[in-house]
């Protein structure tokens, strides 16, 4: 199993009272301090080096625009310098935002950089970019999906075709391909993809054999995603195993399990639970054009009926929706970020109660695990039991909290449960795309795949 | 789409790779309708009153829910083109037009392009050239239940605004976003607009042009009818008060008895 450590960045300063009533996306700057964002960006480059140093295999970054929810604005910067002062662990980034980066030649040129400095140790990951970031950086949502297909098989293709050649695609046009920037790692560096659980993501995973790394998403329709990587796979003639497969869980530990829980429910303001309603208004997280067909059905939906979730947004998420599989899938996630803006006039401090009050149901349905190292080693073992991921990322607590309380997390974590973490998946038989490539394992005799994730050790 | 006493029907017409879908209703010489970036909204009153003594002949964009996408169209300037051919191959030029909004900039380009194919021309409230003051709403920043409501004055006093694209229903909102996004793909950046169309308008000096606007317009702002009456010589432009960006609508009495009175008969 390859373990990661992973935080957004916040902001942490930003005034809680404007996340409640704006959401993270569209908060006016005025409200951000560079003096104290160069402090943390430094605290959250420490942070990996402490997470190489206590044994972790990989430290993931990630990219959001004009938000105080991630301070990563341009990545590649944080992992350029990390390949430089870390040795060890591997670099994941999860990922560079294809259709809104413009130059996806340059991309393939910094990652290549990255990759050579870092000796080897980059792991490139593509995402769509959030609603949000099409309007921050001004990428037509029209095109989101064909930007992406077509920037991503520019790059591949940037580092594995001899140059010089001519690049003449439908959005992208390159007349002297021949960089003198080439990734250290042959044919290319591993590319996993993460994702809140887009069916149609998840089938192209599949079909180019990359792991899909699913963020803190809800048990149930996770184990449903990976079923329909499984007969993806199937399709193109290979068995499905934990290689294929990665997952990312908020975990927070302290030294007691009051306190653990105490501070944990702050995450609820870093990306825990109702978190992701808190993103961004629904105007910003779906731009025209920029959902599947299926997808704009769901939203459909959930806009033309008055009934929908306004007082509760979270509460359907739990529940799941109604309808086939994976809309349910995608409902859950539809219906998390936007029933709360449905109010015009919001009142601030029966927002923060009720955000905050949903924590033990977030806890619950095991957003977030939290306690003692000793008390959510258990939960964790449930969740590989279900999911049965090869790659594992610990997610932080990126509510206001101290830089202290998250330097304990991070050395609780690494010296109690990580190596309890690591026996399980041994047990298990948990392994990485490192140890198995994907895409290698044969189907059996019957053409049957075999399933990967179960719900049932969530019934013991 | 509200069907009115059913006195309008559909045709596809095949031009280029695809299979365009145009509606036809009324009798008389061709009125071609270009309808705006929220799709074709229904058979409304001022279609009615038209219709009386003109064939009104309104394609369904392409891509805009139920004419099929064109994959190759990047631009607004590449709908209007396509619309030409449509125009000469089915000997419809040349002929009268009205667009609106979105619908009134294809006109423009396409009178740009070749204003020969056109008789006369009715603007509402065109985007397409960049208000000297004030900007077009990014649309794109809202919902499209708060995109229709910006586009009258006052949806109280609006006795059709009800009725405009049937209703709050899924599947007018899944309707709403195909128009949106489709409007995105050919008009997201420069937004609503072509910076070289005022300079090409200037060909089109001397086709009779009524550009129809609200002096209330939350979506492109009036500004713009000043610089289009600047780009295409000769043409006039009419105002209406208590008035947002859908005059047809809006002022609907008004609108027919402008339109009726600039096309004749």
């Amino acid at each position: 199993m390859h373990i990661m450590y992973f935080t957004e960045r916040p902001y942490r300063p930003v005034p809680n009272d404007e996340v409640i009533k704006n959401g993270f996306f569209g908060i006016p700057n005025k409200h951000f301090d560079p003096v104290k964002g160069s402090q943390l960006l430094n605290e959250y480059l420490d942070e990996k080096i402490l997470a190489e140093q206590l044994g972790f295999d990989g430290v993931m970054l990630n990219e959001h625009h004009d938000t105080a929810f991630c301070m990563g604005s341009v990545m590649n910067v944080e992992a350029a310098i990390l390949a430089r002062i870390t040795d060890r662990v591997k670099i994941v980034l999860l990922g560079n935002p294809l259709p809104v980066v413009g130059n996806p030649l340059r991309l393939a040129e910094e990652l290549a950089m990255i990759d050579m400095i870092s000796h080897g140790r980059l792991v490139a990951g593509w995402v769509r970019g959030a609603g949000s970031e099409q309007f921050a950086s001004n990428a037509n949502p029209g095109y989101n999906r064909e930007y992406f297909n077509e920037a991503h098989d520019l790059v591949v293709q940037a580092w594995t075709r001899p140059g010089p050649w001519r690049y003449e695609g439908k959005h992208f046009h390159y007349r002297f391909v021949d960089p003198w920037a080439l990734p250290i790692q042959k044919p290319h560096p591993p590319i996993w993809i993460p994702g809140l659980l887009s069916p149609e993501t998840v089938i192209w995973c599949a079909q180019h054999r990359y792991p899909y790394i699913a963020l803190a998403t809800f048990l149930e329709p996770t184990v449903e995603l990976w079923n329909i990587y499984r007969d993806a796979a199937a399709k193109e003639g290979y068995q499905v195993g934990s290689e294929n497969f990665g997952y990312l869980q908020k975990v927070f530990v302290a030294e007691t399990e009051e306190k653990a829980r105490d501070l944990a429910k702050w995450d609820m303001f870093g990306g825990a639970g109702i978190g992701y309603s808190l993103f961004g208004k629904p105007q910003w997280m779906f731009p025209p054009g920029y959902n599947s067909k299926d997808a704009t059905r769901r939203v459909a939906r959930q806009f033309s009926d008055p009934t929908s979730s306004k007082g509760s947004p979270f509460a359907n998420a739990v529940t799941g929706g109604n309808g086939s599989a994976s809309e349910r899938v995608a409902a859950s996630q539809i219906d998390y970020r936007t029933g709360a803006w449905q109010e015009e006039h919001i009142d601030v401090e029966a927002m923060r109660k009720q955000i905050l009050d949903a924590f033990p149901q977030v806890e619950r349905a095991m957003q977030v695990i939290c306690g003692t190292p000793e008390s959510v080693i258990p939960k964790i073992r449930k969740v590989l039991e279900v999911l049965r991921p090869g790659i594992f990322g610990f997610w932080q607590n990126d509510g206001p909290i101290s830089a202290e309380a998250r330097t304990t997390n991070i050395r609780l974590l690494a010296q109690e449960v990580l190596p309890a973490t690591r026996e399980i998946a041994k047990e298990l038989g948990l392994v990485s795309s490192f140890e198995v490539a994907p895409g290698s394992r044969k189907l059996p005799a019957s053409g049957i795949p075999e399933s990967v994730g179960s719900l049932a050790p969530l019934a013991s | 789409m509200a069907d009115g006493a059913k006195d309008w029907r559909e045709e596809t017409v095949r031009v280029d790779d695809s299979d365009l879908i145009v509606v036809k209703g009324g009798a008389g010489k061709p009125l071609l309708v270009l309808h705006d970036e929220l799709g074709q909204p229904g058979w409304l009153k001022w279609h009615r009153a038209l219709a009386q003594r003109r064939t009104i002949v309104i394609p369904l964009h392409p891509g805009f829910g139920r004419t099929d996408r064109a994959e190759w169209m990047l631009s607004i300037r590449d709908l209007a083109s396509f619309y030409s051919r449509y125009l000469k191959e089915n000997a419809l030029a040349p002929l009268d037009v009205i667009g609106f909004s979105l619908g009134g900039w294809i006109a423009a380009e396409m009178a740009a392009s070749n204003p020969t194919q056109f008789r006369r021309m009715i603007l509402v409230a065109p985007a397409g050239i960049r208000p000297p003051s004030g900007d077009i709403l990014d649309v794109f920043q809202l919902m499209a239940p708060q995109h229709l409501m910006a586009s009258v004055f006052n949806p109280a006093t609006t006795p059709e605004f009800s009725e405009l694209y049937g209703g709050a229903s899924p599947e007018q909102f899944e309707a709403f976003e195909d128009a949106r996004a489709q409007t995105a793909r050919l008009a997201w950046t420069p937004y609503m607009h072509n910076p070289t169309l005022p300079h090409l308008l200037g060909v089109a000096a001397g086709l009779p042009t009524l550009i129809v606007w609200g002096r209330q317009d939350a979506v492109v702002p009036m500004s713009a009818g000043d610089a289009y009456r600047n780009a295409i010589g000769g043409a006039r432009l009419v105002t209406f008060d208590n008035c947002g960006h859908r005059p047809e609508i809006e002022k609907s009495a008004e609108f027919i008895r402008e339109a009726e009175a600039f096309l004749g008969d």
